[in-house]
C-alpha cells in the first residue's frame, strides 16, 4: 500500500531522515514509534507531499507522491501534529470546506453525519472552532482526515494533549478504523503503539532502528532472563553461593540496605535457577524476601534501541 | 481551487480585513469625488481615477497580507498542501478571492460616475476604460501581495512588505528621474506601474499597458507558486 524506499532529508547540514525504507501492507496499523525529534514528523510529512525528501520515494498504492500528486493525495488522510484547523469556521463549516477540498463524490450530509457520530463531534458541530478545547479541536483533526473516507490514515500523534477518557476513545477508534483503512500511527508513547499496532517501525535519530511485530521484536532482545531478589543475610556470603550456582551467569547487588540486598542474577534464557537459588539460601542460611523473573518489555527495549545508536 | 476560493472569500468578512478594506476604500474615493469634482462644481472622473491609486498602494498589502502568511502559522497550509488540490490552484483560488473584493471596492466609482451622471454627463467609454485600468492595475497589486505574503509567516512584516514593493514598483519613474541616467529614467517609466496606469486615465486605452498588468499578475503569481514550492525542498 505505502511504499517509502530510501528517503532521506537534510536540513542543511542535519540530517533529519537517513535512508528510511520500509512498507505498509494493505489493512496494517504501522506504529512509527520513536523520541521526541527521532523525524517521525518528518516522515509523515514526506509521505503525504507536504514537503519533499532530498533523495528516495514514496510509492501511495504505486503512485509516485511527487509525480502523481493528485492520485495519491486522494488516496490519503493526513492528521497533521497540529491539527491544521480554520480557527474562524465553525466545525460544519470547516468539514464542509474539507470535503469540497478533497472533491469528494460521497454523498454531503450523511457522510458528514456518519463521520460526526463516529469521532464524537455531534454536540460541537455548529460551534467556532477558536472556542473548541484541546480534545475537541484534536477529534475535528481528526474528523478532518477522514472526510472523503480515504484508503490510507496518517496519524502524527493523535493522542497528544488528551484526557486519559479520550485517549481510550481514539485508541478504540483507531482500531475500529484499521478494519476497513491502512494506518500509519506516529507516537512516542510505548504502550498506545503496544495497545493498537499490528508492526511497530521504530525510528531514532533519522534511522530505522527496528521494524518488526511487537512479538519479534521482543523475542530478538530474549536472549537472557534477570531474576530480581531481595535477600536478608550477609552480603559476602549471600552474593559468593549466588555465584556459585551453575546457571547463573552474572550476579550483582544493586543496593544493600538495613541488612536488605536486592540483588540482579542474570541467567541464559533456556535455563530456571530458581529452584538452585532457593537451595543455596537453604543451605546458606539466609533469608530471600522476595524474588521476581522478568523479561525485558518493550519500554526497556525501546530504550536500548534508541541507546544504542547514540553510542554507535 | 473552487474550495480555496469560497473559503477566503467567506474569511475576508468573518474577520474585519474585508470590511477595513472596502471601508477605506470607499472613504477615500468618496473624498476624491468631492475635492476633484463636486467641489468645483464639475465632473472629472479622469482626476478621481488617477488619485486613487495612492491609496490602493496602501490597502492592498493589507488584504493580502493575510492570504499565505496566515496559513504558514497557523499550519493549515499543511491541510491544503496534502489534498489533492494543486499550489497552483491554491494559489489561483486566493487571488479570485481577494480580487472579487477589490471588484467590490472599485466598483464605487460606478455610483460615482451614475450621481455625476444626474448632474452632467461624464463620458462612459472614458469611465469603462478607467474602470478596466483600476482592475489591472489592483490585479497585479494583489498578486504582489500575495507574494509578498508567501514570503514570510508573519502578516505585519507581509503588509510592510508589500507596501514596499507596491512603493517602488508604482512609483519608481519618479524615483528614477532624480537620477542622471536618462537611460535609467526611460526604463523606469516603461515599467512604473504608475505611468501605465495613469495613461487610461488620460483616456487611452493602450493594449501594451493592459498586457503589462496582466503579464505582471501572472509573474508574481507564479513566484508564489515557486515560492510555496521551494519551501518544500528547504
Amino acid at each position: 500500500m505505502i511504499e517509502v524506499r530510501n528517503i532521506t532529508k537534510r536540513y542543511g547540514a542535519q540530517k533529519a531522515l537517513d535512508d528510511v525504507s520500509f512498507s505498509v501492507n494493505d489493512g496494517e496499523i504501522l506504529g512509527f514509534l520513536g523520541p521526541n525529534g527521532a523525524g517521525k514528523s518528518t516522515a509523515m510529512n514526506i509521505i503525504t507531499g507536504y514537503i519533499s525528501a532530498t533523495s528516495g520515494k514514496v510509492l501511495v498504492d504505486g503512485c509516485d507522491v511527487l509525480e502523481q500528486p493528485m492520485k495519491a493525495k486522494k488516496n490519503m488522510g493526513y492528521l497533521p501534529e497540529i491539527p491544521p484547523l480554520y480557527e474562524d469556521m465553525t466545525v460544519k463549516e470547516y468539514l464542509y470546506f474539507i470535503y469540497d477540498l478533497k472533491k469528494c463524490k460521497l454523498p454531503k450530509i450523511s457522510h458528514m453525519k456518519d463521520i460526526c457520530s463516529l469521532i464524537g463531534l455531534g454536540d460541537v458541530y455548529g460551534r467556532l472552532i477558536k472556542n473548541l478545547s484541546k480534545g475537541y479541536r484534536q477529534r475535528v483533526g481528526f474528523a478532518q482526515a477522514l472526510v472523503g473516507d480515504p484508503k490510507i490514515l496518517i496519524l502524527d500523534e493523535p493522542t497528544v494533549g488528551l484526557d486519559p477518557k479520550q485517549i481510550v476513545e481514539i485508541r478504540d477508534l483507531i482500531k475500529k478504523l484499521g478494519k476497513r483503512h491502512t494506518v500509519i500511527l506516529s507516537s512516542h508513547i510505548l504502550p498506545e503503539v503496544q495497545a493498537v499496532c499490528d508492526r511497530i517501525v521504530v525510528i531514532n535519530r533519522g534511522r530505522i532502528v527496528a521494524d518488526d511485530t511487537e512479538k519479534n521484536i521482543l523475542a530478538g532482545f530474549d536472549d537472557e532472563k534477570n531474576i530480581y531478589l531481595t535477600a536478608q543475610g550477609d552480603k559476602q556470603s549471600v552474593l559468593d553461593s549466588l555465584e556459585a550456582i551453575s546457571g547463573a551467569q552474572k550476579v550483582s547487588c544493586k543496593k544493600a540496605k538495613g541488612g536488605e540486598l536486592e540483588i540482579v542474577i542474570k541467567s541464559a534464557k533456556d535455563s530456571d535457577i530458581r529452584r538452585q537459588v532457593f537451595d543455596s539460601a537453604a543451605k546458606g542460611g539466609w533469608a530471600i524476601l522476595e524474588m521476581r523473573t522478568s523479561k525485558p518489555t518493550l519500554e526497556e527495549i525501546f530504550i536500548r534501541l534508541t541507546e544504542q545508536k547514540e553510542v554507535g | 481551487m473552487g474550495a480555496v476560493f469560497r473559503r477566503e472569500l467567506k474569511s475576508y468578512f468573518v474577520t474585519p480585513i474585508g470590511y477595513v478594506f472596502l471601508a477605506a476604500f470607499y472613504a477615500y474615493a468618496g473624498l476624491m469625488f468631492y475635492v476633484t469634482g463636486i467641489s468645483e462644481g464639475k465632473v472629472r472622473m479622469d482626476l478621481l481615477f488617477s488619485s486613487l491609486v495612492i491609496v490602493l498602494v496602501v490597502i492592498v498589502p493589507i488584504l493580502t497580507m493575510r492570504t499565505m502568511a496566515e496559513e504558514r502559522r497557523s499550519k493549515t497550509d499543511q491541510c491544503l498542501l496534502t489534498s489533492p488540490v494543486s499550489i497552483g490552484g491554491i494559489v489561483a483560488g486566493k487571488f479570485l478571492a481577494a480580487f472579487t473584493v477589490y471588484l467590490a471596492a472599485i466598483s464605487i466609482t460606478v455610483v460615482m460616475a451614475l450621481v455625476a451622471s444626474i448632474y452632467a454627463s461624464p463620458d462612459w467609454k472614458v469611465v469603462l476604460g478607467n474602470l478596466i485600468g483600476l482592475a489591472l492595475i489592483g490585479a497585479a497589486y494583489i498578486s504582489i501581495g500575495i507574494f509578498c505574503s508567501s514570503c514570510t509567516e508573519s502578516q505585519s512584516v507581509a503588509a510592510v512588505f508589500g507596501f514596499g514593493v507596491l512603493m517602488c514598483t508604482t512609483f519608481i519613474s519618479s524615483i528614477a528621474s532624480q537620477l542622471p541616467f536618462e537611460f535609467l529614467t526611460k526604463l523606469a517609466d516603461k515599467v512604473s506601474f504608475a505611468e501605465r496606469y495613469y495613461t487610461f486615465t488620460y483616456g487611452i486605452f493602450d493594449i501594451s499597458n493592459v498586457l503589462f498588468f496582466v503579464s505582471a499578475a501572472f509573474v508574481f503569481l507564479f513566484l508564489t507558486v515557486r515560492v510555496v514550492e521551494k519551501r518544500r525542498y528547504s
